[in-house]
């Protein structure tokens, strides 16, 4: 395949929809609607949104641990997904005669053997950890699952290895999880992902409820590691500015959709969509100068449920620049030059 | 100086629990002066929150302020009666929480709750408490204010949550309000329109806030004072300059390091190494010495005694006096 | 401020005479790491053990109740006298042994006694109408009833695990249909059941169970095991349902699905594990109410068949004499009572310690 170079995963139109039980109707939440970006092997992807975006979503259902409601996921030049559906240029499904969309043969793979290369780590270091299992097993865990090791002593010989790789002491392999503070869990969490060696890890608010001390820590590990071994990261976070330290590029989600796609520092120097400019405002900057002087852009009102979407675009709610076109029909992602894609009809 | 509002002094808060006795607030002095805000910043066991929750005496059961006083206008607030202490709360002093989802009762309506606290503190009757509360709800930003009053809290998202929550702390106008956490559960945008909306409502009403916060960023851009905690200690106080441009203890610097922000975008963090301190098991020294990259002989041994190294600034460092002994040598 | 004021300023507030160069040196990272321990390794069975010693009602229960456990696994191999037998002496049935009082010899045992100089054990509680040993019946009523408790247990234990796993870790369709029949057993009045199955099964197990083991249990026994096994585990199914229902949403679960981890060993290494406690601790709480069940239908007469008996039969048989020997009705009382508060406040206790919400 011609992308099996350039991208080491790229998802097409992916589509998330939760059923909801609205009274005796089933409604669908539209979790993520329609996303699609690639990662390059070796690059940190940032995901910034604010909760209820779908962030957490994409990132579970790149996984699989979500059966994906449509869309085409490749991943290191295999499709593991594809729903089927075609689109035209503009982003729309392409409809057949009799008004159903006009489908190609749907894949879905078996996931265990690409299990071996995309893994996760998780937001909260308390319960991500089996507070029942040694930090021996839970690192252990994968190499069982995969079968990894021939010996007993090179399960345990390679255990070590990952819990130097994540600055633990070997004395701590037969300690329970619940024994260790915040970002020493986040470690364990980490060295359980890289147990088998993936190419891409999905990292969900992996650092956000560390403590700022501690999240210094676990960022610089996380940037250790991919020199080290080359992986890729989805990184999914709220906050921006450890979004932006981290990230070679980022995307930013809204709704279930991504508004603005760009280089990290392109895309804090230069923002283009109203929403992130706004995003970006409203970050409280660790300085009392600069926040003394700077105004921030404070949005009006509230992100509108999931289950009553505004139509068109779906930041028009609350941005100042919406017209009539922003309430008919949906922007899409278009390049604004150095691939900085911004979906606005207006800026 | 009788013109601060509050003044803490050498304040201690332990919870005796089964594992033994934790010092969570240990020795804490601060003042607040009227109309201003104080920031309390620190990690996560650092005793930020134990220290608001002495001020009001809303400790949990096995807590307790064993030592220290807690002088509103020059009173000590610490020996008056839990009845007192009931006037005193919501009268003259509020809280708001992190989370609101959890401070507000599901099962009455916020109209409800708002004209509950009216009638607890003053006596006006149901109908003057009402349009208190519909005032109080303008106040705070809310739209419709008529028919939020009659909703339920689940009906409300995070940030209008958190607006009636203030509105309620505030609508018997007290002098000091503290806010614990108040942003941490809301998404950034929301977050500025709350910290947006306490500016106003301080500059309108005067009072004084208590910024409980981890977050630097909220900090600094709120404070007009800082106080740095860890491990149940003051590290050090001063104003928001004071603090962010010429800090004075290893863990503010350290703190300041670690933390992303425009100029080191492209570098590595410097973290602080180490792993948060243990209650139960607190170093003889100084607090942060486990940890810190210059700690010295002394530093294990002794607690440091605070410093004032200007005259807004204090800092409990052994690297102050360190600086001071180097120069005494010098001279001779 | 001037510098030099500035400096003057601040040594003023320290006595700089009590420092030398040495308060000043670096201090090695040993140094700093020996203030910085990690504290005891504990697991969390440790640690819950240690809760439960400190205790005083759940360790009192427990002492209860190894004691009562080595009163009626000693007492028999003492005690020479038989729970189905009336007392002979020298191999000559006592017909004079009838209604003894505690520590009363019959006239015959006394005619021996006095002939040959030789001891004989006491009656402790003293007989029955039928001049059976009363302490030796409390004892196996006691080994009865509590066995009947902890096999109603288990047996509720295993139907309700395997159930309610399943229905919980799979979810959906499934889910539902297992648990309305969850819901239309529970509609279904127990004790009801109990005696209409009792009377059903005697008719026809009775000769089934000629000559086996479970002959001497009697068939209400019997219907009894299996009107528990097949109404009262649904209590305990809902209950592990959803405690896997909330340990299944736990990012360890997740982050174990990510790994490509199989189902049933998701199930038997984290979900299981995980709520062992609450397993337990229901457990513990099933047994005395299933003591108590028991009682309340061998006072009933559906108990256990003569001569074997159980303590509530006991109970029964003491009601006919209740004026003249009431403490017939009060020992085999206060032995249930003894046992049940004992196993809920262990059960209590144990809840206290090991379950985490509380802590």
């Amino acid at each position: 395949m011609s992308n099996k170079d350039e991208y080491l995963l790229k998802v097409e139109h992916l589509k998330q929809y939760f059923p909801v039980q609205q009274g005796f109707r089933k409604v669908p939440l539209k979790a993520v609607d329609d996303v699609s970006f690639a990662i390059k092997p070796g690059e940190t992807l940032g995901l910034v949104g604010e909760s209820g975006c779908g962030k957490t979503t994409v990132g579970r259902t790149l996984l699989r641990l979500y059966e994906p409601t449509a869309g085409k996921i490749t991943f290191d030049g295999d499709v593991i997904f594809d729903s089927g559906e075609e689109y035209d240029e503009k982003g729309n499904v392409i409809v057949g005669a009799d008004g159903k969309p006009i489908r190609h043969k749907k894949i879905d793979e078996n996931m265990l053997p690409y299990r071996r290369k995309m893994q996760m780590v998780f937001q909260d270091p308390y319960s991500s950890l089996n507070p029942r299992m040694t930090v021996e097993d839970i690192i252990g865990e994968p190499l069982d699952v995969h079968k990894l090791y021939s010996t007993k002593a090179e399960r345990r010989e390679k255990i070590l290895e990952l819990m130097e790789l994540v600055g633990l002491n070997a004395e701590h392999a037969m300690r329970y999880a619940h024994e260790f503070s915040g970002g020493q869990r986040q470690r364990i969490g980490i060295a359980r992902a890289l147990a088998v060696n993936p190419k891409f890890i999905v990292c969900d608010e992996a650092v956000s409820a560390l403590d700022v001390s501690i999240q210094a820590q676990v960022i610089n590990m996380f940037e250790d590691i991919q020199k080290k071994l080359g992986v890729a990261y989805l990184f999914i976070a709220h906050d921006l500015l450890v979004v932006h330290h981290i990230s070679d590029r980022i995307a930013v989600m809204y709704l279930g959709k991504v508004m603005e796609i760009a280089d990290a520092d392109e895309l804090n120097e230069n923002p283009i969509h109203p929403y992130t400019l706004s995003l970006l405002s409203a970050v409280p900057i660790p300085d009392p100068e600069t926040a003394r002087k700077s105004k921030r852009i404070v949005l009006e009102g509230d992100v509108p449920s999931p289950l009553r979407m505004p139509s068109g675009c779906p930041f028009r709610t609350r941005c100042k620049y919406a017209t009539e076109q922003c309430a008919k029909e949906r922007p899409q992602l278009t390049d604004r030059g150095n691939g900085h894609m911004v979906a606005c009809w207006n800026k | 100086m009788s013109e601060n509002i509050l003044e803490v002094k050498d304040l201690h808060t332990s919870f005796f629990t089964d594992a033994g006795e934790v010092r969570a607030v240990n020795g804490i002095s601060f003042n607040l002066e009227p109309g201003k805000t104080l920031g309390i910043v620190g990690e996560s066991g650092s005793g930020k929150s134990v220290t608001s929750y002495s001020i009001l005496q809303i400790l949990a059961e096995a807590g307790k302020i064993t030592s220290g006083e807690v002088l509103y206008k020059g009173e000590d607030i610490t020996k008056w009666s839990e009845k007192e202490m009931q006037k005193f709360r919501g009268e003259k002093i509020s809280i708001i929480f992190q989370d609101p989802m959890t401070s507000l009762n599901p099962v009455f309506t916020v109209g409800y709750q708002l004209e509950e606290a009216v009638l607890l503190h003053t006596n006006k009757t149901k109908k003057e408490a009402r349009e208190r509360a519909i005032e109080m709800l303008t106040l705070v930003g809310v739209n419709e204010p008529e028919s939020r009053i009659k909703q339920y809290p689940h009906e409300l998202s995070g940030g209008m949550r958190q607006r009636v929550m203030i509105a309620m702390a505030l609508c018997c106008e007290p002098d000091i309000l503290i806010a614990d956490e108040p942003t941490t559960a809301l998404d950034v945008t929301i977050q500025a329109q709350i910290l947006e909306l306490m500016q106003d409502l301080q500059k309108k009403l005067g009072m004084a806030i208590i910024m409980v916060t981890h977050d630097l960023g909220v900090i600094a851009s709120m404070c007009d004072e800082i106080m740095v905690m860890y491990g149940g200690r003051v590290c050090e106080r001063g104003t928001a300059d004071d603090i962010f441009y010429r800090p004075a203890h290893e863990y503010t610097k350290g703190l300041l390091r670690s933390i992303p922000k425009a100029e080191n975008m492209n570098e590595k963090l410097v973290p602080i190494g180490g792993t948060p301190i243990n209650l139960l098991n607190m170093p003889e020294g100084c607090a942060f010495c486990p940890r810190c990259d210059s700690a010295m002989k002394i530093c294990l041994k002794e607690k440091p005694d605070e410093l004032q190294l200007s005259e807004t600034h204090y800092s409990s460092c052994w690297m102050n006096i360190k600086k001071l002994y180097e120069a005494q040598e010098e001279n001779k | 401020m001037p510098s030099l004021d500035k400096k003057q300023f601040l040594s003023a507030q320290v006595d700089l005479s009590k420092f030398n160069d040495a308060s000043f040196e670096k201090a090695t990272d040993e140094e700093k790491k020996q203030q910085d321990v990690m504290g005891e390794s504990t697991t969390f069975f440790k640690d819950g053990m240690r809760r439960l010693r400190k205790n005083p009602f759940a360790m009192g229960s427990i002492v209860v109740l190894a004691l009562i456990i080595l009163i009626i696994l000693v007492a028999p191999h003492i005690c020479p006298y038989s729970y189905s037998q009336m007392i002979s002496v020298n191999g000559c049935r006592d017909k004079s042994s009838a209604n003894l009082a505690p520590f009363q010899y019959s006239e015959m045992e006394q005619d021996y006694i006095e002939k040959t100089g030789k001891s004989l054990f006491p009656h402790i509680f003293g007989t029955d109408s039928l001049g059976r040993d009363y302490f030796i019946r409390v004892i196996y009523g006691t080994r009865v009833s509590l066995s009947v408790g902890i096999v109603a247990a288990l047996m509720v234990l295993i139907i309700g695990l395997i159930y309610g796993s399943i229905a919980g870790y799979f979810g959906g369709t499934l889910d539902l249909i297992m648990m309305r029949i969850v819901d239309i057993i529970y509609s279904l009045p127990d004790m009801l059941i109990i005696i209409l199955l009792s009377v059903v099964l005697q008719e026809t197990l009775t000769p089934v169970l000629k000559g086996t083991v479970f002959s001497k249990l009697g068939a209400n026994m019997i219907s009894m095991f299996i009107v528990f096994g097949l109404l009262y585990w649904v209590g305990m199914a809902r209950l592990i349902r959803g405690q896997i229902l909330s340990i299944k949403n736990n990012e360890y679960v997740l982050a174990a699905r990510c790994i490509g981890t199989k189902s049933s060993r998701i199930l038997r290494k984290h979900i299981i594990p995980n709520c062992l406690s609450v397993i337990i601790i229901t457990t513990a709480l099933q047994v005395p109410s299933a003591i108590f069940t028991e009682s309340y239908l061998s006072f009933l007469g559906l108990g256990v068949a003569d001569p074997l008996t159980s303590l509530g039969s006991l109970a029964n048989e003491a009601r006919g004499a209740l004026q003249s020997y009431p403490y017939r009705l009060v020992i085999p009382a206060v032995v249930i009572c003894l046992i049940v508060l004992a196993l809920n406040l262990l059960g209590d206790g144990l809840r206290d310690a090991f379950d985490s919400k509380l802590n």
